[in-house]
């Protein structure tokens, strides 16, 4: 167990490499010139320029910008954006926001998930269960920026009941909205998911000798159907939680969450290297580790699974 | 002629008024004063892309916190007209040499003293190559200009400008500039305090001024807000009407358009287009529609092989008459833009809407096809060529009209015409100043100061700087040239709309339309208005 953590730790490395070498080498594959476009299409004295364009490495070739920004990131030194701000600040405020908002989805997902999916796949084909069914299936359909805009035009401004757009530093209140749509569609499947899994095992051999040796219904649900289900599910979360970490570029833009998608939109928008790759980097890290927990989480949850 | 006091000089311009106030949209600014004045008022923003130092903010987010913490010689009222702030008096014999004093006893918001030096040392640090500073080439028209800009340049002081005493400074230009005076408002103009010069990427998180309002402490938080509280040392003409101004950062327009209609944010300007149909109905009585200095052109490059000689004028000529343009406003911008009748903005003093030459830009379809093909005759159009108008389309509206712009041409001239696409502004800025542009490109201005040479010089100049289609016509840089050496606007203006006769013959670009402000407010403030420059007037906001 321990030696399979470290070994997947090392993984990390190359993986870490890759994908900042990749990254960075898309954005500079951009087209358009991020000098040019900072001068908002006016002119711009060519001393100045040429400076600029050394400040932030734009003058050498591929190899050696990547190499640079290497060398930088070794001194835990991030680089700066174009406005001149240290990307690792950036980054730092950006990402409480966006990780207090992919808890809160995720929690919301996981949650009414599997209590609804678990009710449904107890009672597959009744009443309920159909419900659910239509209802996710709704919600899987319609894209998110409508779910997004609906809400909000309705709960914000219709209704009155919250804020439209966050204010300021993004209180966790403020986020119960976006959180909600950021939600609803990993929610529809989970609760998928969930039922699914449960109707198979329900049939399953354990679960009938569970039954059989007299158990309560509860402690066979819970216990050995729910637990046994839980792996497709678990796996799915885990790299939900990836994806919310990475930030919710439309539902961030629409609620005005200050968080990483936004950031990582604009910076792409810009050109700005330093920040999009710092952000992948991240990820890579948010990735690996979610991943690496779900791995963790199978052998708790089927003690048939084991790591040397 | 003399310029006793600059306003006064300048008073000519009240013309101006007539067209803004013909619009609607309160610009009566005898019902301001009425109201809470110690509420803050919160007003949407995009962040500012760099720090804010005058010579450094050369786009919008960082410039309304600019002009609102700053104040310089003069600045612009509701029509455009300016009006001095600091400056006693600017006075010149030639257009070339200008004596500026300063009112005494003026104070940044920390105290120190606003002298002569205080501009001085702040242009020059704008103007030196070192320094980095976006805004460099404002001060171009200063004598000394090229020696600290080069690079590597040693020098960082320029010859052109000296200190008189505490309250004097003397200006001298490379060549006569009649407009100069009028630039003077212009955010690269703002002086800097002392303090400034230590540690000039400091200063730019917080910075201190002598606006109207002040920085609060800390009050830049980054990506999220910038608050402004009143500035007690400041004195000029903007006083603040309100007990602050807290700017919203947000990086879609969409969400901060439902925020004032929840009344959470109070002013917005810039309508996203999904509310441009229905803006009026959502905010009734609390909306404004209103020309501003901008306007919207599609340049065709003199570099083409297709717009050569006097088949290529005519051919540009025919393409300016091919398409609509009221039908294109009406239908994809809901009339919120006026059409162009000349190459500058009805709000500018000495707007002319009646320059000869004009009528290549009205919609006629035969007059366009028979241009097109008395050019052909005399070069034929080859014929798989397609007429493209490059833009990017991140921006709203621009892959619309552009698109129907296309199909009429293609219709009515009877070739192929389609829009290029690309997907950001800065690839887009990429190939126009590599001059890789194969066909036409979207191209629009916005004033920096209200004054025709502005939408002229810079874009249409040779060798300017946004001359993105390299026109170059000696008869039309000496008829610039004549209107900055005149003594007086209005000899200036007479010249500049000379030189856009010229431009009607040579149609280096295409007018399409004069921009207009779309802005709303919340319930929480009375009437908001907009300047001559689509911003609204912010201290003079007041809360209900």
């Amino acid at each position: 167990m321990v030696m399979f953590t470290i070994r997947r730790f090392l993984q990390l490395i190359p993986v870490f490499f890759g994908a900042t070498l990749l990254v960075y080498f898309l954005v500079f594959a951009t087209p358009g010139d991020p000098i040019a476009a900072l001068s908002g299409g006016k002119p711009m004295a060519p001393a100045v320029e040429a400076a600029l364009r050394a400040q932030y490495n734009l003058d050498q070739p591929f190899w050696m910008q990547y190499f640079l920004y290497l060398k930088n990131l070794v001194t835990l030194n991030l680089g700066q954006t174009f406005s001149g701000q240290e990307v690792a600040d950036v980054i730092a405020r950006a990402y409480p926001v966006t990780a207090r908002l992919a808890i809160m989805a995720l929690a919301f997902e996981a949650f009414f998930g599997i209590l609804f999916g678990v009710i449904a796949g107890l009672r597959k084909g009744k009443l309920f269960d159909s419900t659910v069914l239509v209802a996710s299936l709704v919600v899987i359909a319609v894209p998110t920026f409508v779910l997004g805009f609906v809400l909000q035009l309705v709960v914000g401004v219709k209704l009155g009941w919250a804020r439209p757009t966050v204010s300021g530093t993004a209180p966790w209140n403020e986020l119960i909205l976006p959180a909600l749509v950021l939600g609803l569609v990993s929610l529809a499947y989970v609760i998928r998911l969930t039922r699914a899994s449960i109707s198979e095992n329900m049939n399953a051999d354990y679960v009938r000798t569970a039954t059989a040796k007299g158990l309560s219904r509860r402690r066979v649900v819970v216990v050995h159907i729910l637990r046994n289900s839980l792996i497709p599910v678990v796996t799915f979360l885990g790299a939900d939680l990836g994806g919310l970490m990475g930030g919710a570029i439309v539902t961030e833009g629409i609620f005005n969450v200050p968080g990483v998608g936004n950031l990582l939109f604009q910076a792409i928008k810009k050109g700005e290297s330093a920040t999009v790759v710092a952000v992948v980097g991240i990820l890579v890290i948010v990735f690996v580790v979610a991943n690496l927990v779900v791995d963790l989480l199978y052998a708790w949850l089927d003690p048939r699974i084991r790591y040397v | 002629m003399r310029f006793s006091r600059t306003s006064k000089a300048l008073g000519l311009a009240a013309v101006v008024a007539m067209s803004l106030s013909a619009c609607g949209g309160g610009t009566d600014s005898g019902n301001t004063a009425t109201g809470d004045t110690t509420k803050v008022i919160t007003a949407n923003n995009t962040e500012p892309e760099n720090g804010l130092l005058p010579a450094n903010t050369n786009e919008v987010g960082g410039g309304k916190v600019m002009d609102l913490i700053f104040t310089g010689l003069v600045s612009y009222d509701v029509t455009g007209r300016t009006v001095n702030e600091l400056a006693e008096s600017i006075e010149t014999e030639d257009s070339q040499n200008y004596t500026i004093k300063i009112k005494s006893g003026q104070t940044f918001s920390d105290g120190s003293p606003i002298t002569g030096k205080s501009f001085v040392d702040a242009w020059n640090f704008g103007a030196a190559a070192k320094n980095k500073q976006l805004n460099s080439y404002f001060f171009e028209s200063i004598k000394g200009y090229d020696t600290v800009s080069a690079e590597g340049a040693t020098v960082d002081t320029m010859e052109g400008l000296k200190v008189v005493d505490d309250t004097t400074f003397t200006v001298e230009l490379a060549q006569a500039e009649s407009d100069f005076p009028l630039r003077l408002g212009y955010t690269a103009f703002y002086p800097l305090p002392e303090s400034a010069f230590a540690d000039p990427a400091a200063f730019g998180q917080n910075p201190v001024g002598n606006g109207p309002y002040k920085l609060a402490e800390g009050g830049w938080k980054h990506d999220v807000s910038i608050e402004l509280v009143p500035n007690d040392k400041y004195n000029g003409p903007r006083k603040a009407q309100n007990g602050g101004v807290t700017f919203t950062i947000f990086t879609s327009l969409d969400a901060a358009y439902t925020s004032v209609q929840a009344d959470t944010l109070d002013v917005l300007k810039d309508v996203p287009p999904s509310g441009l149909q229905n803006f009026t109905t959502d905010f009734e009585g609390r909306n404004v529609n209103q020309p501003y200095a901008g306007n919207a052109n599609m340049t065709i490059p003199s570099y083409l092989p297709e717009f050569q000689g006097e088949a290529g004028t005519m051919r540009r000529q025919a393409i300016s008459m091919a398409f609509d343009r009221q039908q294109i406003i009406d239908k994809i911008f809901y009339g919120t833009k006026t059409v162009a009748t000349e190459f500058t903005s009805p709000v500018l003093d000495g707007f002319n809407k009646a320059i000869p030459g004009n009528e290549v830009l009205k919609f006629d379809a035969a007059k366009a096809k028979e241009l097109w093909a008395k050019a052909d005759a005399i070069s034929p159009w080859p014929a798989d060529k397609v007429f493209t108008v490059t833009s990017n389309i991140d921006g709203p509206g621009n892959k619309e009209y552009i698109t129907a712009m296309a199909n009429q041409i293609s219709t009515n001239l009877g070739i192929k015409a389609e829009l290029n696409p690309v997907t950001s502004f800065k690839e887009m800025r990429a190939m126009v100043n590599k001059k890789e542009l194969t066909g036409a490109s979207r191209a629009g201005w916005q004033a920096d100061y209200p004054s025709l040479y502005n939408f002229l010089g810079p874009l249409f100049g040779t060798g300017a700087g946004s001359n993105d289609g390299n026109y170059s016509n000696p008869a039309f840089d000496a008829k610039l040239k004549a209107g900055l050496a005149a003594t007086s606007v209005d000899e200036g203006n007479k010249l500049f709309n000379e030189a856009q006769e010229i431009l009607f013959k040579d149609m280096p670009a295409v007018p399409l339309w004069y921009q207009a402000v779309q802005g709303v407010w919340s319930n929480n403030v009375n009437t908001v208005q907009f300047g001559w420059d689509g911003q609204p007037l912010l201290y003079a906001v007041t809360a209900k």
